[in-house]
């Protein structure tokens, strides 16, 4: 029997700590991990909770994050609830093993606390390990701050155990800003919390000797594009169970959650859609810009895989130009939210103007003033009638302004 | 929204310190954030950290600020690093140093002018003398408790004993006496 762990109604915690605190409650069987800046302290607290009884659980430390993710493999494919947690370079280093969860179809929760990608080496948040993952197969969905970091990784449990959907989910926060910011956290008790999330149902579990399954079996071209359209209906599928997850938490804590989140975009001309704090900070920018006479809103895509391409859409279908941002470095295209964006706008009514901007690689600072120059440039393509810059746009980058791409006018 | 910078070396405490002023806030039932900016953390390379106090949800995650309060908790700093920057008209400076407010100002002419809005405490000898280590965090986070005017002294001891509990008693005592005198001695 655990350790009861004190718990007070109003924490301070940091993101780091509220999301081992989510471990703790959902009562994880098995942590494997190989830590590594910013995520670091998730899975240090994970095994200190187990060292000091607060959970009955096995923390598992391994050579790499390659190791952590098969380590991760081997205990949920035996029917354990298992947890781990890694960013950049240990994502990179993982990504093998990404598209075997999923493929096995083992709801793993991967806790990420984005970060920038080497070279230049760097420990700060963008996210480029996170578009790293978004064709792995697994789900994704993005906090904006501590207390979401927490309130998500037991919505993830919840969602990705659930015996229609069987996926493993990975829940995203910003390195340092999010993971590294204390601020007020309501947690839940620790039996409200397990009573939410529930217990594990293993679904052929590999150690029931009575009836054996295999891992990880090879297909070549007779079967393995049917496995793969499999799981791409299963993510797609996932919607509803995402949807009626996050209700059900909404009536138990009353905060709400959304695929893809709105705010102020009732009457928009113009809005700023975004992943991650961003999100928030655009809000306070937004609010300035109505007190000054333009209507700006911003969007938020909550859950970044599966890509709520309607959601989108719907909300969107009024607004007359679009700020697209991008935190990870394109590599020679448009930002790739830029595209997904543009891409569900395409089959809408109204067609409305898009630009992209690439911003904050590396941790570099996004400030409500940047953001309120984003919404006036807007406005100024609306009066034009068109795109009046680059369609893609380095947004708060030190030296000459840098952009690329115009559109085609007759 | 009150914003506070602090001006720190790393392993002086600061982020520990705007988290401590983080928790104790929160019990009143405002809405904090507490964060630091650091390159990889070498112990003695400048720093910063930040807290945002609101009565409403806080949103703004830049690091920008126009800071209401800068506190400066390793005495060189205050020579070498830009502490005015961004400031207000109204910002106030809590200092640690052992010098006077004039002698200081004397050396820091981004300061002149400031008068009314310069405090000064030596920090560190207060810290020395009542933990037995230069941690000046504690005593900065007494003369921010006087000149804030955000709380009443003894329930901001009664709070911060609360956030040290998980610490020996003694080291407890410790940070009451420096928080007690850098109230009593901020000026």
């Amino acid at each position: 029997m655990a350790v009861k762990f004190d718990l007070n109604e109003r924490e301070v915690w940091d993101g780091n700590y509220a999301a081992s605190q989510a471990l703790r409650q959902a009562d994880v069987d098995v942590v494997v991990a190989y830590p590594i800046t910013p995520s670091t302290p998730i899975v240090e607290n994970y095994g200190s909770y187990v060292a000091n009884g607060y959970i009955d659980g096995e923390f598992v430390m391994v050579e790499s994050e390659h190791a952590a993710m098969s380590g991760c493999i081997g205990a949920s494919a035996s029917g354990g609830r298992v947890s781990t947690a890694t960013s950049s370079q240990g994502f990179a280093l993982m990504a093998e093993v990404l598209y075997q969860a999923s493929g096995m179809r083992l709801p793993i929760v991967l806790n990420v606390v984005n970060r920038a990608l080497a070279s230049p080496l760097n420990v700060r948040g963008d996210h480029a390990d996170m578009y790293l993952g978004r064709d792995s197969g697994w789900l994704q969905i993005g906090a904006f701050n501590a207390q979401e970091a927490y309130d998500l990784a037991l919505c993830a449990f919840k969602i990705a155990e659930n015996p229609s959907v069987r996926l493993p989910m990975m829940v995203h926060q910003d390195g340092f800003i999010t993971s590294h910011t204390a601020q007020n956290v309501y947690p839940l008790s620790d039996e409200a919390a397990i009573n939410f999330v529930g217990k594990i149902q293993p679904i052929d579990d590999m150690l029931d000797f009575s009836r054996p399954v295999t891992y990880g079996a090879q297909t070549e071209e007779d079967w393995h594009f049917e496995h793969k359209a499999k799981q791409h209906k299963a993510i797609m599928d996932s919607k509803p169970v995402i949807d009626a997850v996050l209700a059900e938490f909404k009536e138990l804590t009353g905060r709400e959650y959304k695929r893809v989140e709105t705010y102020d975009m009732e009457d928009a001309d113009v809005a700023i859609i975004g992943l991650g704090t961003t999100v928030e900070t655009a809000r306070v920018a937004a609010k300035n810009m109505r007190e000054k006479g333009v209507k700006a809103g911003v969007v938020a895509i909550r859950c970044f895989r599966p890509f709520p391409l309607e959601e989108v859409r719907e909300a969107l279908k009024n607004c007359k130009a679009i700020a697209v941002t991008d935190r990870s470095s394109p590599g020679g295209a448009m930002g790739a939210f830029f595209n997904e964006v543009s891409a569900a706008m395409y089959t809408s009514t109204n067609r409305p103007i898009i630009t992209n901007f690439i911003y904050g690689l590396g941790g570099r600072d996004f400030s409500i003033a940047e953001a309120e120059r984003i919404y006036a440039e807007q406005m100024a393509h609306i009066e034009a009638g068109h795109i009046t810059t680059d369609i893609q746009q380095f947004s708060g980058l030190r030296g000459p302004k840098l952009g690329f791409f115009r559109t085609e006018r007759s | 929204m009150t914003e506070i910078r602090w001006h720190s070396r790393a392993g002086q405490g600061a982020v520990s310190g705007a988290k401590g002023l983080g928790d104790v806030v929160a019990t009143t039932g405002k809405e904090v954030q507490a964060f630091a900016l650091y390159g990889s953390a070498k112990r003695g390379a400048a720093l910063r950290a930040y807290n945002r106090i609101s009565d409403e949800q806080i949103f703004n995650h830049a690091k920008f600020m126009n800071p209401d309060f800068v506190l400066v908790i390793d005495p060189a700093l205050a020579f070498t690093d830009n502490i005015e920057v961004n400031e207000k008209e109204a910002t106030k400076y809590i200092i640690t140093t052992h010098l006077s407010k004039e002698e200081l100002i004397e050396g820091i002419p981004a300061l002149k002018g400031k008068e009314d809005r310069v405090y000064t405490v030596d920090c560190v000898q207060i810290s020395l003398d009542t933990i037995g280590r230069s941690i000046p965090n504690a005593p900065m986070l007494g003369a921010f408790v006087k000149i804030s005017g955000m709380f009443e002294l003894d329930y901001f001891l009664e709070n911060m004993a609360r956030v040290l509990a998980k610490f020996p008693q003694k080291i407890i005592d410790g940070n009451m006496k420096a928080i007690t005198r850098a109230y009593n001695e901020v000026k």
